[in-house]
């Protein structure tokens, strides 16, 4: 098993290739294949030449099996776990196989990677990508050997007749077989999942040896000949315009070679105005930059602050929402004649992605082709928005999808792509574009804050009597924010009887973007932290009263809305298991305690439990979360997979610790001296266990997430009587006697 | 100015402006992209070689103050990824994004070597000025655990 970057693909013979694989539109609705059938000749192509069986499937003369990874990788495994379904299904050894990186093209399909979707969208369809080229190969040995193709079977790469006891290699039948008509994929028979080989076994990234001797390319890494290096400021108030700027004294600093300014648009998360430097170094772009004065127009967001926006929520929440997203039952009613109510406003801040690799991406415009390097989640938004931006056709925007220094949402933006673009258009040379730490803190499309004004009611059995929330979020001219936006069937809607949620929206300058489980990341630590102060308040367990609320209801939907709906009966079984492992109910000593939430999101049903030490200086250490979570009945790669959930859980503690603050309409924070990021020092321990059920597998680079927060912040409830209404947790005193 | 600087065994001569960070040289004048940019001012880790044997921050570093010394880079670690912490981190699958592994193996390789048999304490303390974003902490506590017992031969690499 090894990794190589395809060479550039030619687009005929590509075309060809995707006829091959014919049974395209076949193949699912998932990949959706560009269909032009053409029953050409083989395809010699690509390093090593070898036969296309199909778009994904190239086979050399020595045997060696080329798999394309068609997904962007942003840390997610999806380089080794999307291959490893293909591999499964021709019927080879994992280590007969290299692991080719395709470009942007139609022929793949989406080529995306956000929303836990890769996982779901092609465990089928990349199977049935193995499965008609296996049997195509079969196809063509029978026809070699003049028997039927039942006589055959495959056994890790070769072609077997047992009657006659013959056997070739998949590597002597390839230019045969590629040749033979596709199969239709449907009709195709999968393996029983008991046969698997490759599926579901630890394996290493395939770009693993790459990565750990610097070899491996981010798009942050890429060069060209002739490269130049370019930076470029933005007003530090979101979609200021350029008034004037000393673009003379810049073009005379050693390393420029040019400096000017771009227009941009009012889009916030587009092409904003700014002054691009173009030099000969980064650090050169970098220097001269502390030389660049402009002068800005600031806009009519140059007054807001973070603090301004809590002063107008705090007027907002005890209003009625200028939206009204859900009412069941009575609410008011039930709130009145309650003999226990609980009122709590629970705030969080804007938080930002920060990608580990600064936004970047390098581009070079000739001969009216605007090529392209882009670490991207998104590849194909990149050509969309240059051509509504600059004016270039999306067919003369070529992609090449480069690794990622960590995604979590931000780089399904095309802003750093647009902003390539736009230079690169003036430049005579390829260049590549570097943000600073500072520009990605200050320029990301940020996690939204939100100020949520609960009021529950408790019944006499301690049972949840009444739901209220009035949920202040963040948007753009009227409309809320990416992530911002809370569904009207959030849980635990459709679970109680009277249950109300409205919404209002303070309008701001600052561009948001989906950030990992993208409100689900919030809204589980406000919910599942009020669930628990409605146990506290009813005097019962904070696990008994969850599993009362999911009741004995199996599948809930809302009619004509979600045909995924909220499987009651599988969270149940989760939220058992996660009780079960975590040893809930086991008394702990004053100081520490144990705390559980669930979520459901991205098609994943998860629950933490997390156990704390609090100090009686206030001092949280978080020192162990058990994770239990359903996400259907395969774990393609188990290795990926706990790298996914460890991580997740991580992050939803670091995030729990991250504030961003804003001061006349700018983001105060600008490295990570004032924006810390969790280390190894405050790391815990994170148990997995995966809850296998007969549903179809889904993704994993979200939903373990959005139950952590509340998990800990009701562990920290338990274990000192504090409750934990604001974000981040810093903003709490936790001392106790 | 002109510099002669001595990197992973072999002389390199770079002619740039004396303010300019290692990190920079490394990366845009001599190809060895392996020294990632996190934040340039110490503090991620991203960034971390070794001079002469001591991890360091490359992006704190003007190019001056390494000529006369020995420099590693992740590049120049091993020969083919054959160091104890590069084998560890390919077994223990270590990496999500990557980027900032080249940083955590350059300090893990020097806690080692300094101390061969690291407690969990002693990992943590090493590591503490590396982030990952990832947030791999997990993987990379096991993968030194791993590499010391490579090491010792006390493991023998799959």
């Amino acid at each position: 098993m090894s990794t190589q970057i395809a060479p550039p693909m030619d687009r005929r013979a590509f075309f060809k290739i995707s006829g091959l694989a014919g049974g395209g539109l076949l193949l699912g609705t998932c990949l959706s294949f560009t269909d032009e059938s053409d029953a050409a000749a083989p395809v010699e192509k690509g390093l090593g030449g070898g036969a296309s069986l199909n778009a994904f499937v190239r086979i050399a003369p020595d045997g060696r099996i080329y798999i394309a990874a068609h997904t962007p990788e942003c840390g997610q495994g999806v380089r080794t776990s999307m291959p490893m379904l293909v591999a499964e299904e021709l019927d080879v050894d994992w280590r007969q196989v290299t692991v080719e990186l395709v470009p942007l093209d139609a022929v793949y399909g989406a080529q995306f990677a956000g929303g836990s979707t890769t996982t779901p969208r092609c465990y089928t369809p990349l199977r049935q990508v193995g499965a008609t080229a296996r049997l195509m190969l079969v196809a063509a040995a029978a026809k070699r050997w003049s028997v039927p193709e039942a006589e055959c079977r495959t056994e890790t790469a070769k072609v077997v007749h047992p009657a006659s006891k013959r056997t070739l290699g998949y590597g002597e039948l390839a230019a045969e077989a590629a040749k033979l008509p596709v199969p239709d994929a449907k009709s195709v028979a999968l393996k029983d999942p008991r046969d698997f080989k490759v599926i579901g076994r630890r394996i290493s990234g395939v770009d693993n040896p790459a990565l750990v001797s610097g070899k491996a390319l981010f798009g942050i890494d890429q060069k060209l000949p002739g490269m130049l290096y370019a930076v470029f400021e933005k007003c530090p108030v979101f979609g200021g315009k350029v008034v004037s700027a000393n673009l003379d004294t810049v073009k005379s600093l050693p390393g420029v070679r040019d400096a000017f300014v771009v227009e941009g648009t009012p889009n916030l998360t587009g092409l904003m105005p700014g002054v691009a430097i173009v030099a000969d170094s980064t650090w050169a772009a970098f220097s001269a930059r502390r030389q660049l004065k402009v002068t800005w127009d600031e806009g009519p967001h140059a007054n807001d602050s973070w603090s301004g926006f809590l002063a107008k929520a705090a007027e907002l929440g005890p209003q009625p929402g200028k939206q009204s997203l859900r009412k069941d039952g009575d609410v008011a009613a039930q709130l009145a004649a309650a003999t226990r109510k609980v009122e709590a406003v629970y705030t969080y801040p804007f938080i930002s992605h920060a990608n580990l690799e600064p936004q970047n991406c390098t581009a070079w415009f000739r001969d009216g082709i605007m090529e392209m390097w882009a670490p991207s989640q998104r590849p194909g938004g990149g050509p969309d928005l240059i051509n509504e931006v600059l004016g270039i056709a999306k067919d003369k925007v070529k992609v090449n999808i480069t690794r990622m220094g960590g995604g979590f949402g931000r780089r399904l933006s095309s802003d750093f792509m647009v902003e390539a673009a736009a230079i690169a258009q003036r430049v005579p040379a390829p260049v590549k574009l570097t943000w600073s730490r500072e520009d990605d803190l200050r320029h990301d499309h940020y996690r939204p804050g939100g100020v949520h004004f609960l009021k529950g009611a408790v019944d006499g059995a301690g049972a949840i009597a009444a739901w209220h929330n009035h949920f202040v979020t963040f948007g753009n001219r009227g409309r809320p924010g990416s992530g911002g936006s809370l569904s009207a069937d959030e849980f635990p809607a459709r679970f109680l009887p009277h249950y109300q949620s409205e919404m209002s929206v303070i309008d701001c300058g600052i561009p948001m973007g989906p950030w990992r489980a993208p409100g689900s990341c919030v809204f589980a630590w406000v919910i599942q932290s009020f669930i628990d102060e409605l146990a506290a308040a009813g005097g019962r367990d904070p696990l008994e009263l969850r599993l009362a609320l999911l009741g004995d209801k199996t599948m809930v939907t809302t009619p004509g809305e979600r045909p995924n709906g909220y499987d009651a009966a599988r969270m149940r079984a989760v939220v058992k298991l996660v009780a079960e492992k975590s040893g809930w109910g086991q008394a702990l000593p004053k100081g520490r305690g144990r705390g559980i939430a669930f979520h459901f999101s991205h098609r994943g049903y998860f629950a933490n439990v997390a156990e704390v030490t609090v100090s009686k200086e206030g001092v949280l250490k978080v020192d162990r979360v058990v994770v239990v979570g359903d996400v259907g009945s395969q774990i393609v790669n188990p290795s990926g997979a706990d790298n996914q959930v460890e991580g997740s859980i991580i992050d939803g503690l670091s995030a729990a610790y991250q504030e961003l603050d804003l001061d006349r309409g700018r983001i105060v924070q600008s490295n990570f001296h004032e924006y810390p990021l969790l280390r190894i020092t405050e790391a815990p321990k994170v148990e997995t266990h995966y809850l296998l059920t007969n549903n179809p597998p889904t993704g994993l680079g979200e939903p373990a997430l959005p139950p952590l927060a509340p998990a800990v912040c009701n562990a920290v409830f338990a274990a000192c009587g504090k409750r934990i209404r604001t974000l981040p947790l810093s903003k709490n005193d936790l001392r106790w006697t | 100015m002109t510099y002669s600087l001595k990197i992973n065994g072999q002389a390199r001569t770079v002619n740039v402006p004396p303010d300019t960070p290692l990190l920079w040289v490394l990366r845009d004048h001599l190809d060895l992209v392996g020294t990632k940019y996190g934040c340039g001012m110490g503090l991620c880790g991203a960034c971390t070689i070794h001079i002469n044997g001591v991890p360091m921050r490359s992006c704190q570093m003007p190019v001056g103050t390494a000529v006369g010394m020995q420099i590693t880079t992740i590049e120049g670690l091993s020969a083919e990824c054959s160091h104890p912490v590069q084998q560890a981190w390919i077994e223990e699958d270590v990496a999500q994004c990557g980027y900032c592994q080249s940083g955590q193996i350059m300090t893990a390789a020097a806690l080692l070597k300094s101390n061969p048999k690291p407690s969990d304490e002693d990992i943590t303390n090493a590591m503490a000025g590396n982030l990952c974003r990832c947030a791999t902490y997990q993987r990379i506590r096991q993968g030194i655990h791993r590499a010391a017992d490579l090491a010792a031969g006390k493991a023998v690499a799959s």
